[in-house]
């Protein structure tokens, strides 16, 4: 291969890295944000997608870079709810007087780093890719830098995600002493031929997986979430829900079905025991919240739970269950941000479950949309919910194994403990007297929130037909490296 | 031979005395001097070793960028280093045992490194593989093999001065700020104002 054909390989983030650049160029001499900078920003994201798709397929620079069809399915999901977050996040600042031309950078800079994890085929690309995604989202957290809450929130995913960088390179480090190597296709060599070096390399492993832990936040790694959530800016949270947690997923996969599918028993206790862990986690914590965003961390832990079940369920089948759920989650989550987004009271946020009473009286449109969110959250059928959860417990039962079909039970067990605070929500919106006016929307955040759920039902049953597929393809990619 | 070895014995003289005194001075600057000190002679040391790029990285990277920060902030930050220092018998017990430990440990590895051989094996890496310069060498693996990493690295960097310019500069109004261009194109109806003054009145605010 020419020195040229791996950057064609790359091209995506070549896109994304002289966007970045030229957008940081022109914002530092203009300084003010226009309809076109952020268009612009949306423009960069879409090439980059439409790179991923037309690119063509194979290894970069000697292996450390998989431009296969997991990375591409990947790839533009996460670009494409990074191009959302552009949008939703500069109206939302500019509302608020604060808009910086720096926030649609350092989103565009995050999902390249997303990118980069979602193709990542080696250790250091992998750390690299994390970085620069968690960097990113750091400083996009603590963005209202004047606001306590936001600044505590940046503070503190800034801390505990240091720690869990630590964690993954230690892990890293260890693997890289016991078997000689950083790529994922030679640790798979050396962990299938494991012998003297099993113990060791199970430790790194171990180290690394807590580190991904971290970034996906499942628990018992879950911690910094709901802190997070409450206090960053809220179409910030709906990126953060949205994009790093599937290029976390993607992770995983990676780590787990490239370079170890020798240690598959082993891995597997521990990913069911997290998944079980966040699934409850996030249904009985979830019950004691008020604030919607806390609520919706607590939600989107016990998600990341399922994602987990289905890798945990492994091979083609699970991984593909997991893409397909973290594609219909996230869309139903940026939705939801978008819709909380658009309600302001009297210029204050709502954001408590109290402030939504009655809503379907004042906003039937935003009410709706996050009734569906909610009952598709909760999987009833027959919104995008209860489709992903299908995936999932489908792959669990028929791994065949026995413990991963009683923590399919389980799970199920969890969701309709979660079902609590969905229907609380929806009850609060339809049945409770309204408290007072609510505060015209923004047309661009309701619209998204609508699309959303839109999408939601009956979108998805058109959708599934092409990304069942697309998801199914992406699946076969994993274990080649 | 013998000059080598004198160099060597100087170099690696004055990085330990150097080195120790950075944690026994007195005075934080003459500390920070110090370190500056041990950092010239470890890029000595590592010119003696044949790896003339890690030795001028060492001068340019540490002694210009890394140390003049330090001293940076030590002349301009207000710490107490007096205070810093208390409590240095109460806690030299435990100290003194972490010390030990690793001390302990660096005989161990030496012993194991001298007895299985792996000394003389490694003993002097080779700095130029294949006759090439080692600045040519590493930078051909750095510009070929690892030139992803090499670039996204970059992009990290761009990502922390970034969040750093975001989260702490503030465009303060009622500033003052020089403009060269402006001050040239002052003319005399710009910069002068005629006034005529009633005599006994002065000039009204």
């Amino acid at each position: 291969m020419t020195f040229s054909a791996h950057f064609t390989l790359v091209l995506p983030e070549i896109v994304l890295a002289i966007a970045a650049l030229v957008l940081l160029v022109a914002g530092a001499f203009r300084g003010k944000v226009g309809a076109i900078f952020t268009l612009a920003a949306v423009a960069a994201l879409i090439a980059a997608a439409a790179t991923a798709v037309l690119g063509p397929h194979g290894r970069a620079f000697g292996g450390v870079y998989a431009a296969d069809a997991a990375a591409t399915y990947a790839k533009v999901a996460i670009y494409l709810s990074s191009a959302i977050a552009v949008v939703l996040g500069d109206r939302w600042l500019a509302q608020r007087g604060d808009q910086k031309f720096e926030y649609a950078v350092l989103v565009i800079l995050a999902a390249l780093g997303m990118g980069v994890t979602a193709s990542a085929g080696d250790l250091i690309s992998l750390y690299v890719g994390v970085e620069l995604q968690s960097l990113a989202l750091y400083v996009l957290a603590a963005m209202r830098r004047d606001d306590a809450k936001s600044s505590e929130a940046g503070l503190k995913y800034f801390v505990l995600g240091a720690l869990s960088s630590g964690l993954l390179l230690y892990g890293s480090s260890l693997i890289y002493g016991f078997t000689g190597s950083t790529h994922f296709s030679q640790i798979a060599l050396a962990a299938a031929h494991g012998g003297a070096h099993g113990t060791g390399l199970l430790f790194g492993l171990v180290f690394l997986i807590c580190g991904l832990a971290f970034k996906v936040s499942a628990a018992p790694f879950h911690m910094w979430t709901p802190d997070v959530y409450e206090g960053a800016p809220t179409p910030v949270v709906g990126f953060f829900a949205a994009a790093p947690k599937l290029a976390a997923m993607m992770m995983f996969a990676r780590v787990l079905g490239d370079a170890f599918p020798a240690a598959g028993d082993q891995w597997r206790q521990i990913l069911v025991i997290a998944a079980l862990l966040s699934i409850f986690v996030g249904a009985f914590a979830g019950l004691a919240q008020t604030n919607l965003k806390r609520l919706w961390a607590y939600s989107s832990i016990a998600n990341v739970g399922y994602a987990l079940l289905g890798v945990a369920a492994g091979g083609e089948v699970g991984l593909h269950a997991m893409l397909v759920f973290m594609v219909l989650y996230m869309v139903d989550v940026t939705g939801f941000f978008a819709c909380l987004q658009a309600l302001n009271r009297g210029g204050k946020p709502m954001e408590t479950i109290e402030d939504m009473a009655g809503l379907i009286k004042e906003r039937p449109g935003v009410a709706l949309a996050m009734t569906a969110f909610s009952l598709s959250a909760l999987g009833l059928p027959p919104f995008s919910g209860f489709w992903s959860k299908y995936y999932v417990f489908k792959a669990a039962l028929g791994a065949g194994d026995v413990v991963l079909q009683w923590a399919a039970v389980l799970g199920l067990v969890g969701s309709v403990v979660a079902a609590f605070y969905y229907l609380r929500l929806i009850k609060s919106m339809w049945f409770d007297a309204p408290a007072g006016s609510v505060d015209a929307p923004s047309p661009s955040a309701q619209a998204v929130g609508i699309a959303a759920a839109l999408f939601s039902f009956p979108i998805v049953l058109v959708a599934l037909v092409w990304l069942d597929p697309a998801a199914k393809a992406a699946a076969a990619a994993f274990g080649h490296a | 031979m013998p000059l080598q070895a004198i160099a060597f014995y100087l170099l690696a003289f004055v990085t330990i005395a150097a080195g120790l005194l950075v944690v026994s001075a007195r005075n934080p600057v003459h500390s920070v001097l110090f370190l500056i000190t041990a950092f010239f002679s470890a890029a000595g040391l590592f010119v003696l070793l044949g790896a003339e790029f890690l030795a001028m990285l060492l001068v340019v990277v540490y002694v210009g960028a890394v140390a003049v920060l330090f001293l940076f902030v030590v002349m301009m930050l207000d710490v107490d280093f007096a205070e810093l220092r208390q409590g240095f018998v109460q806690y030299l017990p435990f100290g003194g045992a972490i010390a030990l430990v690793i001390a302990t440990e660096m005989v161990m590895v030496v012993a194991a490194v001298a007895t299985n051989g792996a000394a003389s094996r490694n003993a002097l890496p080779n700095a130029s593989p294949g006759g090439v310069p080692n600045t040519e060498a590493i930078g051909r693996v750095l510009y070929t093999d690892y030139v992803f990493f090499f670039q996204l690295a970059g992009l990290v960097l761009l990502v922390a001065m970034i969040g750093a310019i975001v989260l702490t500069l503030r465009h303060k109004p009622g500033v003052k700020r020089q403009d060269i261009g402006k001050q040239v194109a002052r003319t005399p109806k710009t910069g002068m104002e005629l006034v005529q003054i009633k005599p006994g009145e002065g000039i009204s605010e």
